[in-house]
């Protein structure tokens, strides 16, 4: 019998070794490429034409920022990012949140019709060329507002909100009503309050595709000064795609230049997600079980 | 009627909330839906919705007949399905080694880790690839100073490479995100099962394989239906951020296509087609993976 439970510790013993070498071989695939991204934007022209560091820049330099910062685009970029990101985001979860808590009443006329236009479109959509037309005729291309309006609504949102209104007790709404508060009333004052956390985790989520979304930019979006960060890289990263296609055996400044400013503006494109990153992390989780539940 | 006038009346304070809601839908989701009608006529750019000319099934069947578009199709079901092999695995085993740590912080800094390239945009992580894959990066540094190669060279500029890099930096990306939901589905196994099958001497493998795994079986069923329903949309920003002039036979995928036939050429009513068609296909794939996987699980269906 001691022999037996000793045989079972080792076996344990050695799974949880295993575990652990291959989990930290698995963290070291992440942080070390990221870790390499870093110093690399940190590093001298020089330093990146001649490469061959992985852990540690032979040469740091703020080159690299000095003429990111130099440029004026990026600021404009990066403002426009800030504000189609904070309008986005309060925007969407308002609406959301309104069209929720209406739903949320099971005695409201039309509601299964409501509903059902909802689901339809969350399996059916138009795509690419009919949303592009529709936009187009709407008067939105070139447009701040081609970032806000179009992206108010979600119904798999909606759904998760009118979840959590459902859960609110009755008796809070029925004690108000008695007071004579009216249902607007009722939805800014009580539930909108008491669904902090629900309307949190949208925002983040929301939040995060705004910042990284790219595609509206290039969809319907020519005008440079509407350009945000994430539009502004791309089109550095092809230009310095193309550049060092035309330059195989060529020069090699203007190619390393333009890298030095590439990855300093992945640095600076990438700050704001990594800097929120550990205070919401604990949003996350109940975020996916939300989203899970609807489904 | 009148009754329902009546009622309308009556609660028009929180019909005034939900209309918007369906307005927008009307607006931004029906009438695109609608749009898809141009998939059977012939849209040029002088003409409305409504005027341009019905030609039927004519741009299915230059489809059909369409080079190009096969390529695509080609490529969308190469990655896909290396996608699904390795990808739809890797979640899975991450999350079963996850949730057999004990310590705590050491599981904390793992989870942490893992979620954070799920955060970084493809534009982003597009423009890492690049550094990295380049001559002098870390890549090729990695592969000379182990002595695997001894000529660095662009992977990224080599077509017959492109599917792995397509396939294994989505999985670098999404493989930690994709553990969250695992993990959660683990956390609410019954803990006295582990400690039954201990007495019985299971070995952990064991204990993984007739307890965790079995108590995830719907989830990841519901998982690979999604998955598999979405087996022809290939990300569309992954391909134009690291597709190039060297890499495009094997890198254009539908969506891709999609998007240079439409917005590139302005050949909407073809693109529109081949846009319709996947979705049509998607739809069957969906309803078939839904009817195979609830065969599997004792006839109850996931959906």
């Amino acid at each position: 019998m001691n022999g037996k439970v000793a045989k079972e510790d080792l076996d344990s013993r050695i799974f949880d070794t295993l575990n652990i070498i291959l989990l930290t071989i698995c963290t070291v695939i992440i942080v070390v490429p990221l870790w390499n991204v870093i110093i690399s934007s940190f590093s001298s022209g020089k330093a990146l034409a001649e490469g061959g560091f992985i852990f540690w820049s032979p040469e740091f330099s703020l080159e690299n920022y000095r003429a990111v910062f130099n440029d004026s685009s990026i600021w404009q970029a990066f403002f426009i990012s800030v504000s189609k990101t904070t309008i986005g985001v309060v925007t969407h979860v308002f609406f959301c949140a309104m069209v929720g808590y209406g739903l949320s009443k099971k005695y409201i006329r039309g509601r299964k019709l409501y509903v059902a236009m909802g689901v339809i479109t969350m399996f059916f959509s138009g795509g690419m060329i009919p949303t592009y037309l529709l936009i187009k005729s709407l008067g939105l291309l070139n447009s701040f507002w081609v970032y806000i309006i179009p992206a108010l609504f979600s119904f798999y949102d909606v759904v998760i909100l009118m979840n959590f209104f459902r859960n609110v007790p009755d008796s809070l709404e029925e004690s108000a009503k008695i007071d004579g508060a009216g249902d607007w009333h009722i939805f800014l004052k009580i539930f909108i309050p008491l669904s902090m956390p629900a309307m949190a985790t949208i925002a983040l989520f929301n939040g995060v595709g705004q910042w990284n979304d790219f595609m509206t930019t290039k969809l319907y979006i020519t005008d440079q000064s509407l350009y945000p960060l994430q539009m502004m890289l791309y089109e550095i990263i092809v230009q310095s795609q193309t550049q060092s296609m035309q330059n195989i055996g060529g020069s090699a400044v203007i190619e390393t230049t333009t890298k030095g400013v590439q990855l300093a503006t992945i640095v600076i494109t990438t700050l704001p997600i990594v800097l929120i990153y550990p205070v919401l992390q604990r949003y996350f989780i109940s975020g996916m079980m939300l989203g899970a539940v609807k489904e | 009627m009148k009754e329902f006038i009546i009622d309308y009346r009556r609660q028009w304070e929180i019909q005034s909330m939900i209309i918007p809601g369906i307005i927008f839908m009307i607006i931004f989701c029906y009438i695109p839906i609608y749009g898809l009608t141009i998939a059977f006529k012939n849209y040029t750019v002088i003409d409305t919705l409504s005027s341009a000319p019905w030609v039927g099934l004519e741009n299915f069947r230059i489809i059909m007949s369409d080079k190009y578009f096969w390529d695509a199709v080609v490529n969308t079901l190469g990655i896909s399905f290396l996608k699904l092999g390795i990808g739809f695995v890797i979640p899975i085993i991450l999350a079963i080694m996850i949730y057999e740590l004990h310590s705590g912080r050491f599981k904390k800094f793992v989870q942490t880790i893992s979620y954070l390239p799920h955060f970084l945009s493809w534009i982003v992580l597009g423009g890492m690839l690049i550094t990295w894959f380049s001559t002098t990066g870390l890549f090729n540094q990695l592969l000379l100073s182990l002595g695997i190669i001894s000529q660095p060279q662009n992977i990224l500029l080599d077509a017959g490479k492109y599917w792995w890099i397509a396939t294994l930096s989505d999985i670098w990306k999404e493989a930690g995100w994709g553990t969250i939901l695992y993990l959660a589905i683990m956390s609410k196994i019954d803990p006295t099962y582990y400690e039954a099958a201990k007495i019985d001497g299971a070995s952990r493998l064991r204990q993984i394989w007739n307890i965790t795994l079995p108590n995830m079986k719907s989830i990841i069923s519901l998982n690979l239906i999604l998955t598999v329903s979405g087996l022809l949309g290939s990300n569309l920003d992954q391909t134009l951020v690291l597709m190039n002039s060297q890499n495009r036979d094997k890198a254009e995928v539908i969506n891709s296509y999609v998007y240079r036939m439409g917005m590139s050429q302005g050949d909407f009513s073809y693109a529109t087609a081949v846009g319709l068609g996947v979705s049509i296909v998607s739809v069957i794939l969906l309803v078939t993976a839904n009817k195979i996987t609830s065969k599997l699980n004792d006839n109850q269906s996931v959906l």
